[in-house]
């Protein structure tokens, strides 16, 4: 029992990625019928985004303090951060100490910019080319994307740690009455799992409860009868980019203190989205949804030892295997509708 | 000539001219001169060239003729060169067993995979066959570690069998040979500060390039080829007429399948090693970028990508800072320095970002890639109009 907690659990906050990074890429082909392999690219710039910030925060100034001295006897140079010369010293600290959910605020105008730059200078101009065209302009953005990180930043992962009070583990396991240091969690994965399902339901609201949302959702239903209204339809499904890049950034932004940041980051998770979103069905937002947790759960369960000693290697293959089996037995996915990208 | 028409038969003839003078088409510049590192004439880079041209030769069968895109083609690579290196280990160093099995064992490989992933079309194709190479990636990688020598992959060890070659007297392994004459066999022919290299292992996978050219330009002029624009223009139509389009794609994917278990043949060939790292999705995605960058659908436009890209990425690569400095101390200082900070996030390391921009210039502006580019040239300037090279016209 305990061990079957443990890995949904587990599964969780992997599933979380998942169900963030296929959420956007449901909106974009829903809105705008783009197959968008940069999607990947975006989660991972949102994670650069928060190693932007932490280092702008730690940005610092050298002063020379007289009041100690090095091992020379000279007097110290200390590096002071500018947030301490405006905010103080304890404030300072406690905004450098949350710099990744500082980044939030950050990212969030920075990826919805991006979003918008990206369909009205790129994506635009794909609408009406087959989905292979569309695959392969993407495909090419996102590798030059990935380049320009990799130049400002380097190969390596980053580390950015998540704020002090969100350090150590919850005994998951005593709260539910089983012996402690049985089930326990790391706080910063319950923060993702919890940030997760805030957004999913943000976005779902958004579009369910607002006339914004509305006009979108009737815009994907029938673009055309939208237009004929005398609404400018074209100018929201930008917006829609934006807010799915949004997404994305902002779960590669949360994402940053569980996985340190490189910039191949995006491509990994982009293969497995992909799958992700073709396994809830083309289109469809609950079903990305749903698909994400199902295969982030499904996965954990298959790297269990006692599975592994039955069937080796079964983690490293059972989305691709899960996503094989739901291709070929429910075509349009676990909630895909009719009609959705079925030639 | 061959089954060929003339202006066919005429390009065959320009592929395997280019070939055959490679040597000293790659080797412009004198050895010892400032431009000697552009010179892409040595025996590792040209095989490369070739062995990748198969592999996009193959890969636009599939992609230029019905219009699949496939974006997991590497795993036959990698299946055909961990064939071929069970080849060498099992019973002889002679390439020619081992380029067989490593196409017969990809051909049934792609049998398999392409019964199930063509079920679907479209993003959903692109997504199975990408599902079904990053598996083979993942289990080449671990659990099959006894067949595939995981991460570190397999090479030829002296206490491996080999029944026909033997027994080896001096205990060093055997080069990979074809009837004795070692791949790895070179001539270097130098004429005035130039030095030309003629590789034996080159050669002989330019022959079997120029081969496999050959059977392309057949499968593309055939009925068969014409059955696959069909199903690459209106797969629906087809099936209403009442034809099963499902063998003819099968067929199309099974082929490119073996052309690229060939190329992962010669590789291991060439290079005596095979490991999983062939299998992975970039893998996959480089000749995705070969094809689509020369032209798909066309014959020359695969041979021209795969190229370019191994060009950048074995010469552009290796331009550093320094060499930079070097090409523009003309230049005032500042000015210097600042070309310099403009051009070094292209080059080098960096290759990729130029190999990025490249490619997504050419999905927008030449959807048929270098090919159009070129045939654009000539509509310009007025001379040789497009009709003059039928055989280049994308597939569509």
């Amino acid at each position: 029992m305990e061990a079957i907690i443990l890995q949904i659990l587990n599964g969780l906050d992997k599933g979380s990625a998942y169900a963030l990074i296929a959420l956007g890429l449901t909106l974009i082909f829903g809105t705008l019928g783009v197959v968008n392999f940069a999607h990947g690219a975006l989660f991972m710039i949102g994670a650069f985004c928060a190693v932007t910030l932490s280092r702008i925060l730690t940005l610092s100034h050298t002063i020379v303090d007289e009041t100690r001295t090095d091992f020379l006897g000279n007097p110290l140079k200390v590096e002071v951060p500018y947030v301490h010369d405006i905010f103080g010293v304890s404030t300072g600290d406690v905004i450098i100490d949350w710099a990744v959910p500082l980044s939030i605020l950050f990212a969030i105008p920075v990826m919805i910019a991006i979003g918008i730059i990206m369909e009205r200078g790129l994506i635009k101009h794909f609408y009406k080319r087959p989905h292979a065209d569309q695959i392969l302009v993407t495909f090419g953005l996102a590798i030059v994307l990935q380049e320009i990180i990799k130049y400002y930043f380097g190969a390596n992962p980053i580390p950015t740690p998540a704020p002090d009070a969100f350090k150590g583990s919850f005994d998951f396991g005593q709260a539910l009455g089983f012996d402690p240091n049985l089930i326990i969690y790391p706080y910063w994965r319950i923060v993702y799992f919890a940030f997760a399902m805030i957004i999913i339901g943000a976005v779902f609201a958004f579009l369910q409860f607002t006339t914004f949302g509305m006009v979108v959702r009737a815009g994907m239903a029938d673009r055309e009868t939208v237009q004929l209204l005398g609404i400018n339809i074209d100018r929201r499904f930008t917006l829609m980019f934006g807010m799915a890049a949004a997404v994305a950034g902002l779960a590669g932004v949360m994402y940053t203190p569980i996985n340190s940041p490189n910039y191949h980051m995006g491509m990994d998770f982009l293969v497995l989205s992909f799958v992700v979103v073709v396994v809830g069905g083309m289109g469809s937002l609950p079903g990305a949804v749903l698909a994400g947790f199902l295969l982030g759960v499904l996965e954990s369960f298959a790297s269990m030892r006692e599975v592994l000693a039955v069937l080796p290697g079964l983690n490293q293959i059972i989305i691709y295997l899960v996503a094989i089996v739901i291709l070929l037995t429910r075509p349009r996915g676990l909630m895909g509708r009719k009609g959705v990208m079925e030639e | 000539m061959f089954g060929l028409e003339k202006k066919d038969w005429n390009l065959l003839l320009f592929v395997a001219a280019l070939v055959a003078l490679a040597p000293f088409i790659l080797n412009p510049f004198p050895e010892n001169s400032a431009m000697a590192q552009f010179n892409a004439g040595y025996p590792d880079l040209m095989q490369r060239f070739v062995i990748f041209g198969i592999f996009a030769i193959g890969f636009n069968i599939l992609f230029g003729l019905t219009g699949y895109l496939s974006f997991g083609h590497a795993a036959f690579l990698g299946v055909g060169s961990y064939a071929a290196i069970w080849m060498m280990k099992l019973l002889t160093m002679n390439v020619i067993p081992a380029i067989i099995l490593s196409v017969i064992v990809a051909g049934i490989f792609s049998v398999l995979v392409g019964y199930v992933t063509l079920r679907r079309s479209g993003i959903y194709f692109s997504i199975l066959t990408l599902a079904f190479a990053q598996m083979s990636y993942s289990l080449a990688y671990s659990v099959l570690t006894p067949i595939t020598g995981g991460e570190t992959g397999l090479q030829p060890k002296v206490s491996d069998p080999r029944i026909l070659d033997g027994a080896i007297a001096d205990g060093t392994i055997p080069k990979a040979n074809l009837f004795g004459l070692e791949m790895g066999a070179s001539f270097d022919l130098s004429i005035a500060g130039w030095v030309f290299t003629f590789n034996a292992g080159y050669y002989i996978a330019a022959i079997v390039m120029l081969a496999s050219f050959y059977l392309a330009i057949r499968i593309f002029r055939s009925p068969f080829g014409l059955m696959m624009r069909a199903v690459k223009s209106n797969q629906q139509r087809m099936n209403y007429t009442g034809l099963n389009t499902k063998p003819y794609t099968l067929a199309a994917f099974v082929i490119s399948g073996m052309y690229a278990g060939l190329a992962g043949g010669l590789m291991v060939a060439m290079d005596t090693q095979a490991g999983p790292e062939r299998m992975f999705w970039t893998a996959s995605g480089e000749v995705v970028l070969m094809t689509i960058l020369g032209g798909a659908g066309t014959l020359i436009g695969p041979v021209l990508g795969a190229g370019v890209i191994k060009y950048m990425e074995n010469i552009l690569s290796k331009i550093n800072s320094d060499i930079l400095h070097g090409w523009f101390a003309f230049m005032p200082d500042g000015m210097e320095d600042f070309t310099v900070a403009i051009l070094y996030p292209f080059i080098g390391k960096g290759w990729h970002l130029t190999l990025g921009i490249l490619f997504m210039l050419v999905v927008i502006f030449l959807p048929g890639g270098l090919v159009e580019g070129g045939q654009r040239i000539r509509a310009l300037f007025g001379r040789g109009k497009a009709e003059d090279k039928p055989s280049t016209e994308p597939a569509e």
